[in-house]
């Protein structure tokens, strides 16, 4: 037990209350990467101006501390915790709660989280969605993902038959972005995880949403369809805020997993422009 | 080139009806927020024969649940929220004389329908850039439902507001007109 690495939830707390305020205030470098190549790319004139308007907004969050949307999001917390680090001072998730019910309030950022028939707004954006992975070593890796609404509104599941296999995966992706047009506030990121089973998919599809926009996927299947699904995307024309235009999406990610031999499960997370995300290890 | 038009609410059938697809329009004096649960709670008050927290006559109503106001700011981030959520309730509203509806998505074939009916139009901010479009608020209060948080009914005042103008009382829809020419 002596030589046990230990870390007290207070600081995680307290880191998990700074990343919702850095991840809602300052619109990550690789997004802004990513808008800054789409604008290059962009054909449409009303395509370019709303990109550099969304440039200029992630300037104006950042010098005035203004959230980069309204939509501070559900606060999703990823949590990678090595196998042999001891965790002290109290309950994890309260923990985590704790930092998200602290780090929205500092930061001034919309507590977006009711009840689901009453509506009535819990008043401080808990609970958030934990999500714990038990890893090798001695640290403690998480992110926070304030997952937006609109774009979540989006997101779609499907239980692809075998026989429909690839091409009919390929056509509920597109189906998907069809679907939803200009209401997830595009240019979108997809994650898209094919395999495992339906809760797994899912959340696999939300875990994509981590990486880095522009990384190369280790994958060489998974990273050809994500070249070949960022094409059938962009070649909607529904393009920046859905007005039209070639940047439709800002990047694929996608996830491959075995799966049943009766199944063929296809998870599929849109995340909209606001793509926040920020990570702390411990 | 599209062409700007300036709008003051109350807007009357003259301001709306001049109004296509892709003209760009800056909105300058007084509108109101509301969203799913206060756009809920203003129909069942119409139903009941209560009196709306606003005047509807010519009114703008914004699609927005804003951000907390940071110290030495009226408001926070401010964008537009996905507009088909409304839909269910758009077209009682129209009728009641609301004239234009800012946010951001498709609308529905009934409230197309309703805005050609009623000489309303649909026009789009940019989602997702809301400290953007906070900076055209100069005034922000709770008139309503302060009880909802972020969804209470807010009277704003804006100055140049600007929008597009995406589903207009002719018929034409935007978001079907712009991709065409991008589609491959």
């Amino acid at each position: 037990m002596s030589n046990l690495r230990t870390i007290d939830v207070a600081l995680i707390r307290d880191t998990v209350a700074d990343l919702c305020g850095q991840a809602d205030l300052l619109l990550p470098a690789d997004v802004r990467r990513a808008l800054e190549k789409g604008l290059a790319a962009e054909e449409s004139p009303v395509g370019k101006e709303i990109l550099t308007r969304l440039l200029e907004n992630a300037d104006i969050a950042a010098a005035e501390s203004m959230p980069i949307c309204q939509d501070c999001g559900l606060a999703v917390v990823f949590l990678d915790i090595g196998q042999d680090l001891h965790l002290i001072g109290g309950d994890l998730v309260a923990a985590v709660n704790e930092g998200v019910r602290r780090g929205y309030e500092k930061h001034y950022l919309r507590k977006s989280v009711c009840h689901p028939f009453t509506r009535a707004n819990t008043g401080d954006n808990t609970p958030a969605v934990v999500h714990v992975r038990i890893v090798p070593g001695d640290r403690l890796h998480l992110w926070v993902v304030p997952k937006g609404g609109g774009s979540e509104n989006m997101s779609k599941v499907f239980l692809v038959t075998p026989a429909q296999g690839l091409p009919g995966v390929k056509e509920r992706v597109l189906e998907t972005v069809e679907a939803a047009g200009p209401n997830p506030c595009p240019p979108i990121i997809l994650g898209v995880a094919i395999g495992s089973t339906f809760d797994d998919a899912c959340l696999r599809a939300k875990r994509t949403l981590l990486r880095e926009l522009g990384s190369v996927n280790p994958d060489p299947e998974a990273a050809a369809l994500e070249a070949e699904l960022l094409t059938m995307v962009n070649n909607t024309g529904i393009g920046p805020a859905g007005l039209g235009g070639r940047v439709t999406c800002l990047g694929v990610f996608v996830d491959i997993k075995p799966c049943h031999i009766a199944s063929l499960p296809l998870a599929v997370n849109v995340q909209c422009h606001a793509a926040r995300h920020k990570e702390a290890v411990l | 080139m599209s062409r700007t038009f300036r709008l003051t609410p109350p807007l009357g059938d003259a301001d709306t009806t001049a109004l296509r697809i892709g003209d760009r329009v800056l909105i300058s004096g007084t509108i109101y927020t509301g969203r799913d649960a206060a756009h809920k709670r203003i129909v069942e008050a119409l139903a009941n024969g209560q009196e709306p927290p606003f005047p509807l006559a010519g009114a703008v109503i914004y699609y927005v649940g804003p951000s907390p106001a940071p110290p030495g700011r009226v408001i926070g981030a401010a964008g537009p929220t996905t507009s088909y959520r409304m839909d269910a309730y758009a077209p009682t509203l129209m009728a009641q004389g609301l004239k234009a509806m800012i946010g951001k998505g498709k609308r529905g074939d009934e409230v197309k329908a309703a805005m050609a009916q009623h000489k309303a139009v649909y026009l789009g901010a940019i989602g997702g850039a809301g400290a953007l479009m906070a900076r055209a608020i100069v005034e922000a209060e709770v008139i309503a439902y302060p009880e909802l948080g972020p969804e209470a009914v807010r009277r704003l005042v804006v100055k140049d507001m600007p929008l597009v103008c995406v589903n207009d009382t002719h018929g034409g829809d935007l978001y079907l007109e712009g991709r065409r020419a991008y589609q491959r």
